[in-house]
């Protein structure tokens, strides 16, 4: 078994629905999410808080530097994301399938290095 | 002198004969293409030491597979110190026979597969699917495609590497996914026959290497999948392409269908291609199943050969085929295609006007089809223009020939 990120990117203008509005998608991921773990291949999963509650560190030089938001500046960014077990890329492809239509966004399929 | 070089031909003939059974078992086996190559590679160099003394064994590639593999688990007893690979090492003690998979088992198809799965990159599929099924090198390849050596290189280790870390299985996919999945292996080999039937540049017209490689994987695919319509639809295009392409050049310049000398045209090929293509037509009568584009592709290609004389073809059958083509496939280029037999059926004037309303001006044959029509309808300075027009769309060097000799052949309205 292999474990893949399903990464889903959003942009602000997703951020900016209405609760009212992402009431539904909650429900169908919180079902999928669910089934996800009845089926034994979930290892975590969540959504994201927007990029402007990012904070950057970097401790790279010796030294400690805060910033504000995140390190690279692009139009979509992380929004949440789910790792799962997978026999192999297929069946890790269905099961994004499946986590595309539940959230309603495209999904990056990422295996995860060997130990 | 000559003997030794004669042998070490026959040896390298069928090594590249080989290849695909011998790195597919052992990617099956090891699940690592780079064993499975290494392996076959130094199987190779042990055929050289020894061939040349012992006589081929009976069994060629029977012999290469078992050397390769020895050689493999050699390599990985040495290196199985480390943890993953001692694993793998216990991994291949295991005898127990591979998981059944599906319809058909066999190493070759998991592997192209395998080569051909959407997660890589097109161009990737086509270079993949020639080196490890087709064993052409590396340099044959990029040769072929017109890209530098260290170009397809690099392309090739990239896919093997994604294919390693993203766990690109090795497998026949389930029943339902084969359709979607066959069709991505079906385009890479056509892809690979079209590559070879008229090169999209170069100094050779045509590559027969890449024609017969493209109809040798049809071959084996069709093996595989007898009952399966568009595998023998592609084979059937292709033997059917194939048996016209000497016919198809004459002193280096395009010969087009209707000017070719069919005398030239392989007998044999046609036959065996007519056969699917009649074993197709059956399959469709029986299951009311609609027929994929290559089977209707192979039905053209069928009435095209069907008769001795271009002015005796039955047009208003290619219309039909075209219309049902379009209906399964509603691209421009369909379109384009369509409009040349409609020229033959309702003239020139109506295939003009289905032409010009497609939106296809970067295409060199859509300008060469527009020129035709032009030159026929007798408007002799636009027909020159696009003639221009489609020389410029065109690195063939054959078809650039034609067309120079068409536009040369213009009757001058002006003069």
């Amino acid at each position: 078994m292999t474990q893949y990120l399903l990464a889903v990117h959003s942009s602000s203008s997703d951020y900016d629905r209405s609760f009212e509005e992402m009431q539904p998608v909650f429900e169908t991921v919180d079902r999928f999410n669910q089934k996800l773990v009845a089926d034994g291949i979930w290892v975590f999963g969540g959504g994201l808080e927007r990029i402007e509650a990012a904070t950057t560190v970097d401790g790279t030089d010796g030294k400690t530097l805060v910033t504000d938001g995140p390190y690279l500046e692009t139009k979509e960014y992380l929004g949440g994301f789910w790792v799962i077990e997978a026999a192999d890329l297929d069946a890790a492809h269905q099961i994004a399938l499946e986590a595309s239509s539940a959230c309603g966004g495209k999904v990056e399929v990422r295996p995860f290095q060997a130990e | 002198m000559t003997q030794s070089s004669d042998l070490r031909a026959e040896i390298d003939r069928i090594y590249r004969e080989e290849y695909g059974r011998v790195v597919a078992s052992l990617a099956r086996r090891f699940g690592d293409l780079d064993i499975a190559e290494d392996a076959a590679a130094e199987a190779l160099l042990i055929a050289i030491e020894r061939w040349p003394s012992d006589g081929i064994p009976p069994n060629p590639g029977g012999w290469l597979t078992t050397t390769a593999g020895n050689r493999a688990i050699d390599r990985i007893r040495r290196e199985s110190l480390r943890d993953t690979k001692h694993k793998a090492a216990m991994m291949i003690t295991d005898d127990t026979p591979h998981e059944p998979t599906g319809p058909v088992e066999d190493d070759r198809l998991r592997l192209v597969f395998t080569c051909c799965h959407p997660a890589l990159a097109p161009e990737a599929r086509v270079a993949l699917t020639l080196r490890l099924l087709g064993g052409l090198t590396v340099e044959e390849i990029a040769r072929a495609f017109l890209v530098p050596e260290t170009t397809m290189a690099q392309r090739i280790t990239r896919a093997k590497a994604k294919i390693k870390a993203a766990h690109i299985p090795y497998r026949v996919p389930e029943r339902d996914d084969v359709t979607d999945r066959l069709g991505a292996v079906l385009a890479v080999i056509y892809l690979v026959f079209n590559e070879g039937y008229l090169a999209g540049s170069g100094a050779d017209p045509v590559r027969t290497e890449l024609t017969a490689e493209a109809i040798r994987l049809g071959r084996i695919l069709r093996q595989f999948l007898p009952d399966e319509g568009e595998v023998a639809g592609l084979l059937a295009l292709m033997l059917l392409s194939e048996s016209r392409r000497t016919a198809r050049f004459a002193g280096g310049e395009l010969v087009t269908l209707d000017e070719q000398d069919r005398s030239g045209w392989d007998r044999t090929l046609i036959d065996e291609g007519h056969t699917l293509v009649r074993e197709c037509l059956a399959r469709v009568a029986a299951t009311s199943a609609r027929p994929g584009p290559y089977q209707i592709l192979a039905a053209i290609n069928a009435v095209h050969t069907d008769t001795n004389d271009a002015r005796d073809t039955d047009w208003s059958q290619v219309v039909a085929l075209y219309d049902q083509l379009y209906a399964v496939t509603p691209t421009p280029i369909v379109a384009l295609n369509r409009a040349v037999a409609v020229a033959e059926l309702d003239g020139p004037d109506v295939a003009l006007a289905i032409v010009d309303s497609l939106d296809l001006s970067g295409y060199h044959a859509w300008h060469a089809t527009r020129a035709d029509l032009l030159r026929r309808l007798g408007r002799s300075a636009e027909a020159r223009g696009e003639y221009d027009a489609a020389i410029a769309a065109t690195e063939n060097p054959a078809e650039t020939a034609y067309l120079a000799r068409r536009r040369a052949h213009l009757v001058d309205p002006g003069a």
